[in-house]
């Protein structure tokens, strides 16, 4: 009975949103409806995006305990951002406006991993394994460039760049909400009417073939979809890398099937239910708001502990 | 018909298959056999559509291998491999089911449901349609898979040594069922095989490679004499008839 479990995690998220909207709620509600639904939508399309991201990515690469930010997509964002700030300057920065700041590093990114996808798995053979290794030699390079810039640029303008890429979820932006989650639902969408190819997918590179799903074609799509996603997460709130691995492997012990399209749902409404309850609890309970990046990390490489001592006990 | 036509394939400098040149006639199995390191697994791959064709041509009826759409073809031909392992924790039934996926692409219909049922049936899994692959005995994952294939309701149907880890009880009732269904439904079997004897007791023609070249391509009548395996596998065996079958005693 998936259905249940799936109207309770509807039911847990929806708490948790009322819960942010409500808790602590004092004065206007004109005021505190753009303000607080401003930031709610902002942890939910981000949740969402953390979410298909991270199961997407695990389908492609054949394997639960990874996350996309093995592959060093957030540290190629990391270092535009760098870049950003080391050619046009803290002011520089501060003169562009957000929207031309995301659009810019957002279609960069777009452009870097069509290429690397692209020329890699052009050849044919798809060798996920070199890949994967490429990503992490390319994510080490990434963030070493990111240290070597941010060392030479002036103390000051590295503080700027550190809040700009520091994750937090307390970081709203209006303008940039409307156009990542369009972004979001789109990519979504795709990636929801792809799920039955992604269960076959699943079945491994050969059984695919055999079935007739072009692999090399779906790995691509994904992994572009994949990138445009972390791209829009970490664009919104910066990055979280265990996170995902938090919400899928939840998902995944919930729901007990490998079936892409109940999964894809019960991944969103849990990670919905702890970014927002999160939030919640830490800013308005303990007043607290800037740790709960830390503690969800901190819940992330936890899970990623059990699931690999849990893999080689069996 | 499959008709195969001057495949060459290099992996780096190494010649795997040397203009290889066959015409399979539909209807029937055909085994593939020959040492280790012929080419089998290679050519198997290269009709698969699991390896790009580097030369010449594979075609199934009309349908040319990689001219053809993967969708299209995997309604001409199933495929399996030797190690299909399933990474997915998913039940016998769901399994077979994917053999539809070629058919309606994720929408299943009640025919399709129908199909599945029958294929359940015809490889004796219906009372284990519930459980879970990975609890599976090797010999019941092997028939699972082979009835996934056969869900796909293809002309023909490629296998890749698929008698690797069954015991004798599973290898002959598999070998068994391929058999009936060459014969019940008109398909056409080609199956990668390492022992000779399965070959010659269960195939209508066997094709021996030997160094990426094809050595033979006979019945099994003609194709199981001593000198024959002499020369594709450079070893002295005895071969005897017992009723109207020939049996390589090659392992004594």
């Amino acid at each position: 009975m998936p259905d249940k479990r799936l109207i309770f995690l509807f039911l847990s998220a929806l708490a948790a949103c009322l819960a942010f909207m409500l808790v602590g709620a004092r004065g206007s509600w004109d005021f505190l409806l753009v303000f607080r639904g401003t930031k709610l939508l902002t942890l939910i399309a981000i949740s969402v995006a953390v979410a298909v991201a991270t199961i997407l990515f695990q389908t492609l690469s054949a394997n639960r305990i990874l996350t996309p930010s093995i592959m060093g997509l957030d540290a190629l964002y990391v270092l535009l951002q760098t870049i950003l700030v080391f050619v046009l300057g803290g002011a520089g920065l501060a003169s562009l406006s957000a929207e031309v700041k995301f659009l810019a590093s957002f279609l960069l990114l777009m452009f870097a991993s069509v290429l690397l996808f692209g020329v890699l798995l052009n050849r044919q053979r798809e060798d996920l394994f070199r890949l994967l290794l490429i990503g992490v030699i390319f994510g080490i390079l990434f963030r070493s460039v990111s240290a070597l810039i941010s060392r030479l640029i002036d103390p000051s303008e590295f503080m700027i760049l550190q809040g700009e890429l520091f994750a937090s979820f307390n970081k709203t932006n209006t303008s940039l909400l409307a156009i990542s989650a369009l972004m979001i639902g789109l990519c979504c969408i795709v990636v929801w009417r792809r799920r039955r190819v992604l269960d076959v997918m699943a079945l491994g590179r050969e059984t695919a073939i055999g079935l007739g799903v072009d692999t090399g074609r779906e790995l691509f799509i994904g992994l572009v979809i994949v990138s445009a996603l972390v791209a829009t997460s970490t664009a919104l709130v910066g990055p979280v890398g265990f996170f995902g691995l938090l919400v899928s492997a939840l998902a995944y012990e919930l729901m007990k099937t490998s079936g892409h399209g109940p999964v894809f749902i019960a991944a969103a409404l849990i990670s919905i239910t702890i970014i927002v309850g999160g939030q919640t609890l830490f800013e308005r309970v303990l007043h607290m708001g800037a740790t709960l990046s830390v503690v969800i990390e901190f819940l992330g490489g936890i899970t990623f502990l059990l699931i690999v001592f849990r893999k080689y006990k069996a | 018909m499959i008709d195969i036509q001057n495949v060459t394939y290099h992996h780096g400098r190494s010649l795997i298959l040397d203009d290889v040149s066959l015409r399979l006639k539909k209807g029937g199995i055909t085994a593939l056999v020959g040492p280790n390191g012929a080419g089998k697994s290679t050519l198997f791959a290269l009709m698969a559509r699991l390896l790009p064709l580097q030369s010449g041509s594979i075609r199934f009826d009309e349908m040319e291998v990689g001219k053809t759409g993967t969708q299209s073809l995997a309604r001409k031909l199933a495929i399996l491999r030797q190690e299909a392992n399933v990474a997915s924790r998913i039940t016998v039934r769901d399994l077979v089911g994917f053999g539809r996926f070629p058919h309606h692409q994720g929408r299943a219909s009640e025919a399709d449901e129908a199909f599945v049922q029958k294929s359940l049936h015809e490889f004796d899994l219906a009372s284990i349609a519930d459980r879970f692959i990975d609890e599976l005995s090797g010999g019941q994952r092997q028939r699972a898979l082979v009835a996934m294939a056969f869900a796909q309701d293809t002309d023909y149907l490629l296998l890749d040594e698929p008698l690797n880890n069954l015991d004798m009880y599973f290898a002959r009732s598999l070998m068994q069922q391929l058999r009936a269904l060459a014969d019940a439904y008109g398909k056409t079997i080609v199956i990668v095989l390492h022992e000779i004897n399965y070959a010659s007791g269960h195939a209508d023609e066997i094709i021996a490679l030997k160094q990426g070249r094809v050595a033979l391509q006979a019945p099994p009548e003609s194709f199981m004499t001593a000198e024959n395996l002499f020369a594709i596998y450079g070893m002295d065996v005895q071969v005897e008839t017992f009723g109207n079958r020939k049996i390589a005693l090659h392992q004594v």
